[in-house]
């Protein structure tokens, strides 16, 4: 109980799905284009230049705070937060500040013991910064670059209340989080600095740190366990946990102290006079009408509709994708099966390769999942099929026919060359005397056992082999 | 006179009334241009003559305060931080002149970004006053309106955070015209202050300023303050004042303000009542706030809009490169003068923790109650009539010295900018030679009333052809 830990999360979401920033018109598609190649004059904060709300932020901001449970405001209201930095063109940063699009919501989590209720204190909307690029490492660098093409990409702040108690709760809050963002279609999480997490972590009855510049949903793990070490050796060693901002090196796996006389800003917020407030409780019904079954709606759903277990029903919905791929393909298969193939076979061999499901079509889960059925394949035999179509294409019967997997058919052929091989004892003889020719003749047995269904090739192969084990 | 110029340009030649404009300003010691356009000018006259295109200010030159984003013209705000500075895009202003025709003769003059009311706190020194070159044309938009007055050039935009378009007009002798707040765009303008600023025209005759107004109000989306407004400011400019009331208030007159200009503005009064229009007496009584409360918001947010100038992606670039702070810090110490470093530290201070409930949110507080008088006048009269300066042009060097003696020329017109009504200054007379501004108030997007009146008192009086000697 003493070292019982309690962790808070903000989380940075950008709006990625969107087309155009959140004050311009400039495309946010610049992840594989040249710096700077994605700016106007807006976002470059050129002077004389005003901001122009992009409206389809707001409404998906909107999307995520109903999603999560939060109360939607009345209208928007932007503040200005005022620093120097380079990568901050016009000296200062747009952002709801202490008017938050939505309050007060909820996410339940698996947690430790039993489902885990999570607070969110709120969401926000706010402008990202552009992205610092130094020549080697930033104490060493002799010179810093700066591409604005991310300046200006419209931002979410996730705000969680304390109410996670490991780690672990909060890779599953950040996995819940990104399975809602995909379903809303707000958000691509492949994305580099899609998703950007800042925690307060602190031990029951200790000061609390906050740990920055977590990168991602999987770092935050290995980020705050070390953290947790950290503070653990703090106290065996008698004395108190400080509170301070602490920098999180990926590289080396450590949290770094930022000194705090850094820290110590003052922002002077202050309301953003360019931009009026914009009245949005009118959209709200509409959106929250158009909003999606969400991954725990899905889950339960699939349970009860298709009959399958919990966690098959979990692993299909935390991707939207994957869901309505198994909806399409247990529409035409037997839904149980079908949720064995994708959620333990499909998905783990996609991993495996870093592809999206969109790498495979249903129609040919749906051949593998009939063969599999009708006892056509092995088990084996239809995993060797899922690889294959992934790693070369190819149509489920093209590829079973090819490499000889279909399971009744070889068993017919082989039994079939197993009885003419026992019967034709002289031409077995005959052959290993050096008659080629004989081969035929208990080839012209198999062909007649199976009612000319066997290749006759592969029928030749097959004999060749049995005599040669005989 | 818009309307005769353009039609001389049409009938003759752009490029010699272009030319002879830029001769006039290259021998003027006036000071009232930072950057003449002149090639440009000059190939678009020729343009121009070739083959004239149609629009409502076809081919007619304007110059434009240098607070105003102007597509390949150094825009510089009068600021060394800014030299060198050239806008990849015209403001939305600029776009709309440019529909109708005109050709940018250059850029004028200001105050360093708009701070001040003198014209003097300029990086390339002070503009003279075209009626005495001893003294200062008002400000910020004092290039703007000493050109107009010199002849320098036949119309002229500037900007207005507090006065600086009818305090130069008012100096100056000419039309001064501060629109209602969101009628024209700011998109391009440099801001000071957002939420104070409007651009306007600065011209020599009533029907000028509204024709630019007619042209350069209306809805831009890319401000999210501007309103959607029908225009036609020339419509009904002449149907007279017969019937409306003018409301005067009693805390514009009195202490503090000079004698001649007092009799100025009752002459000025008695003449609307010659024209059948009747008057009496209104109060604003918040009018006492309104200079502190003025002047803490446009600090604060100019502390904000002025943070950016760094240097690193455009403008000044001194010395040797060191760390990031260093050097934007050398940038910002070199770039801007001492004006503006003393209005970024007081709007620095209310704006932080702790002071910003005790400065800036009282101030907010102040703007409505100041707002509010407004509203209430104007629930009895159609216009407000004041005098638009408290006194007129004062010598260069006089106040400079003395920023809260600068700050307090400002009374008048710096009510009008927290309550976002529309406001003009007219020519109404001389005191000791110098000339003397007529400050009249509408309701908000009343431009049409504010017209209206002003034309009927221009033709009623000879002020408007008033024009001073050529100064060389
Ligand atoms: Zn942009």
């Amino acid at each position: 109980m003493e070292n019982e830990v309690i962790i808070g999360l903000e989380v940075h979401v950008q709006l990625n799905k969107l087309n155009s920033k959140l004050f311009c018109s400039c495309s946010t598609d610049y992840h594989d284009d040249d710096p700077n190649t994605h700016t106007c004059p807006v976002c470059l904060g050129l002077p004389g230049t005003l901001p122009m709300i992009n409206k389809k932020a707001v409404e998906y901001a909107i999307r995520v705070a109903l999603a999560l449970g939060c109360v939607v405001q009345e209208e928007t209201l932007f503040y200005r937060k005022n620093y120097y930095y380079p990568d901050l063109p016009k000296a200062f940063q747009i952002t709801q500040y202490d008017y938050p699009l939505g309050l007060g919501g909820h996410m339940l989590i698996k947690g430790e013991d039993g489902e885990r209720v999570v607070r969110i204190n709120r969401v926000h909307m706010e402008e990202d910064p552009g992205r610092l690029v130094h020549a080697g490492t930033i104490d060493r660098a002799k010179y810093t670059m700066v591409d604005y093409n991310r300046c200006g990409m419209a931002l979410l702040e996730v705000v969680t209340e304390p109410d996670l108690r490991s780690p672990k709760e909060a890779r599953a809050f950040l996995d819940k989080l990104r399975s809602i963002l995909d379903y809303l279609d707000v958000f691509d999480g492949d994305l580099e600095g899609a998703m950007r997490v800042d925690s307060n972590l602190s031990l029951v009855g200790g000061d609390r740190a906050e740990v920055k510049n977590i990168s991602g949903h999987k770092g935050v793990e290995k980020a705050l366990n070390y953290e947790i070490t950290r503070q653990k050796n703090v106290r065996r060693r008698g004395m108190k946990v400080v509170q301070e901002t602490r920098h999180y090196d990926e590289l080396r796996g450590v949290t770094v102290s930022i000194r705090t006389k850094e820290e110590a800003h003052d922002y002077r917020y202050f309301p953003e006079p360019d931009l009026v407030p914009m009245r949005i409780a009118d959209w709200v019904p509409r959106v929250q009408e158009e909003l999606p079954e969400l991954p725990d709606a899905k889950r339960d759903r699939f349970r009860t509709q298709y009959g399958i277990t919990d966690d098959h029903a979990k692993s299909l919905t935390s991707e939207i994708k994957v869901a309505n791929f198994y909806e399409r393909v247990a529409g035409k298969a037997p839904p149980k099966l079908a949720a064995v193939w994708i959620a333990d076979v499909l998905k783990g061999e996609l991993n495996y390769r870093d592809l999206s499901i969109e790498n495979f079509h249903e129609d040919q889960m749906v051949e593998i999942l009939k063969m599999l059925e009708l006892e056509a394949i092995t088990e084996k035999g239809a995993v060797e099929v899922v690889r294959q179509i992934l790693d070369e294409g190819g149509s489920p019967a093209e590829i079973v026919k090819a490499r000889g997997l279909g399971k009744a058919e070889d068993d017919a052929v082989r039994v079939a060359v197993r009885a003419a091989v026992a019967e034709c004892g002289p031409a077995v003889e005959d052959y290993r005397g050096g008659n080629e020719k004989a081969i035929n003749f208990i080839v012209g047995q198999v062909m007649k056992k199976t009612r000319g269904r066997a290749d006759p090739g592969e029928a030749n192969r097959l004999v060749r082999e049995a005599i040669e084990e005989l | 006179m818009l309307r005769e110029l353009k039609e001389e340009i049409a009938s003759g030649s752009a490029e010699e009334v272009i030319s002879a404009l830029l001769e006039r300003v290259k021998r003027s010691r006036l000071n009232a241009y930072n950057v003449l356009a002149e090639e440009s000018a000059l190939a678009r006259a020729r343009k121009f003559d070739e083959s004239p295109w149609d629009g409502r200010m076809a081919g007619i030159p304007i110059a434009i305060k240098d607070s105003i984003s102007t597509r390949g013209i150094e825009t510089t705000c009068s600021s060394w931080i800014l030299r060198g500075y050239i806008p990849p895009y015209d403001a939305h202003v600029i776009e709309r002149l440019k529909a109708e025709g005109v050709i940018i003769l250059g850029k004028t003059n200001m105050d360093e970004f708009c701070m001040g009311t003198s014209t003097e706190t300029s990086c390339f020194g002070p503009t003279r006053n075209p009626w005495d070159t001893e003294r200062v044309p008002g400000g910020s938009s004092g290039g703007s309106a000493a050109a107009v007055a010199a002849g320098e050039a036949p119309c002229a935009l500037g900007s207005d955070t507090g006065g600086s378009i009818r305090c130069p007009a008012s100096f100056c002798g000419i039309v001064g015209m501060k629109p209602t707040y969101g009628l024209v765009s700011r998109y391009g303008l440099i801001s000071y202050a957002n939420s104070l600023e409007q651009i306007g025209p600065l011209a020599s005759t009533v029907e000028d300023a509204a024709l630019m107004l007619d042209v350069i109000a209306g809805h831009d989306p890319r401000d999210s303050t501007s309103a959607k407004t029908e225009g036609g400011y020339l419509d009904g400019l002449e149907d007279g004042v017969r019937g409306m009331v003018c409301g005067v208030p009693k805390e514009y007159l009195g202490e503090g303000l000079d004698s001649s200009v007092e009799r100025s503005v009752w002459d000025a009064i008695s003449v609307l009542e010659d024209l059948g229009a009747s008057w009496r007496e209104v109060s604003l009584p918040h009018t006492r706030y309104a200079l502190a409360a003025y002047y803490i918001i446009a600090m604060s947010e100019a502390s904000s809009n002025l943070a950016r100038f760094d240097g690193l992606r455009y403008g000044l670039r001194i010395g040797t490169d060191k760390d990031w702070h260093t050097t934007f810090s050398e940038i910002r110490a070199a770039g801007f003068g001492p004006e503006v470093k003393r209005r970024i530290l007081l709007g620095t201070y209310a704006l932080s923790a702790g002071y910003y409930g005790r400065y800036y949110l009282k101030a907010l507080k102040v703007r409505t109650l100041i707002k509010e008088d407004f509203l209430r006048a104007f629930q009895d009269v159609d216009v407000l009539v004041t005098p638009t300066m408290p006194f007129p042009a004062f010598r260069i060097g006089e106040r400079i010295q003395d920023p809260l003696s600068l700050y307090m020329a400002d009374v008048f017109t710096v009510p009008i900018n927290l309550a976002g009504v529309p406001a003009i200054s007219l020519p109404c007379g001389f005191a000791g030679g110098l000339p003397v501004g007529l400050q009249i108030v509408g309701d908000h997007f009343a431009e049409k009333t504010v017209f209206r009146v002003s034309r009927a008192y221009e033709d009623a009086t000879p002020h408007h052809a008033a024009r001073p000697q050529e100064v060389i």
